[in-house]
This record gives structure tokens, sequence and C-alpha cells, in this order.
């Protein structure tokens, strides 16, 4: 169980990658660049949610309604 | 233990928002919904022993599979519908994770109705009303 938190420093680092580069695209004044990289920051985050939802849901399925 | 695990992923998670909130608020949250998840899932491993025990327990007492089954879709039901509602509503929909309980609520119902059915045929077979 212990591995599966690094998932949260990824996202955490991904998340103070993608701010860093925003505010530099913002101070260079490309505001559409800027708004662009936030939004694949977010998709890119949003595919691991996605996919550690999904875990879960399939494990649930798993315990609950298949065992009875 | 599991217990100091749980804890401390809910500091780091605590200190990871602070640091990304002001910059990025959806980054964020969705850090929010990755600890949630993860101490749901943490959870499992438990609930699935205790599920164990229980159906263990029904088929020593020789109750009807169907009803150990009805019951273990309830608990499904419901930890699915609290995983939601505790996921919307840090987002700060709250009418929105209100709504998503009430549908676990009227599934529960739903599913409890033949057992229901069953326990009034009973009754009415007790006392027989001509």
């Amino acid at each position: 169980m212990v591995g599966d938190t690094s998932i949260l420093f990824q996202i955490a680092g991904i998340g103070i990658i993608v701010a860093m580069i925003h505010t530099v695209l913002k101070q260079m004044g490309k505001e559409e660049f800027a708004q662009f990289v936030s939004l694949v920051g977010f998709i890119i985050v949003l595919l691991f949610v996605i996919n550690s939802i999904s875990d879960l849901f399939q494990q649930i399925r798993a315990v609950f309604f298949f065992s009875g | 233990m599991g217990i100091f695990e749980v804890v401390s992923i809910g500091i780091v998670t605590a200190i990871l928002v602070l640091l990304l909130k002001d910059k990025q608020p959806v980054i964020a949250y969705l850090i929010i919904v990755v600890t949630v998840l993860y101490i749901f899932v943490f959870l499992i491993t438990y609930i699935k022993e205790i599920l164990h025990l229980v159906t263990y327990l029904g088929e020593e007492a020789n109750i009807q599979s169907f009803y150990i089954k009805t019951i273990l879709q309830i608990i499904g039901i419901a930890y699915v519908a609290e995983i939601g509602s505790n996921i919307v509503k840090d987002a700060g929909l709250e009418s929105v994770a209100i709504k998503i309980e009430l549908v676990g609520k009227i599934f529960i119902l739903i599913l409890a109705v033949p057992i229901f059915k069953s326990l009034i045929e009973t009754i009415i077979g007790l006392f027989p009303i001509n």
C-alpha cells in the first residue's frame, strides 16, 4: 500500500511545474499559451485520478457485489 | 499499523494542498480526490475481512444466501455513495452531495423491498386474515 502514495507527490510536482510555467508565460505576455499549459497539466493529472477511481470501483465491485 | 499511515498521508496532503491552492486550485482539488480514493482503497482491505466474517456467520447460521447478498450490496451502495458525496462535497457542491446520498438511500430501499415483502408474507402466514 505504501508505494501508492508516490502518486500524491507526482501530482503535486506536476502542479508546481505547471504553476511555474504558467507564471513565466504570463510574464512573457502569452496569456493563451499559459491557459493551454494549465489545461494540459489538468488533463494529465485527471488521467491519474481516473485510473485511481476505476481501480477503487473495481475493488468495490469485487468485494461487495459478486462475493455474496 | 495502518492508522499511522493514514494520518501521515492526511498531513502530507494538507501541506501539498496548501502549497498549490492559490496557484492551481484544480490540481489541489485533484490531490484531495486522490487522497480520498487512497484512504477508501486502504479501508476496503479491512472491510473485506469483516465481510468474510459476516458471510461465514450467515453460512453457519443457515441463513439463505440471498439475504446475505442483499446486505452486502446495501453496504456496497452505502460505501460508494459515501465516497461520491465526500468527493463532491470537497469541491463545495453541497447540494449535489445531498442528491447523491438521496439516490443511495432510494437504491438501498429498492434492494430491501424483496426482504420486506417476504417479512410481510411471513406475518400474514402467521395470522391468516379472511
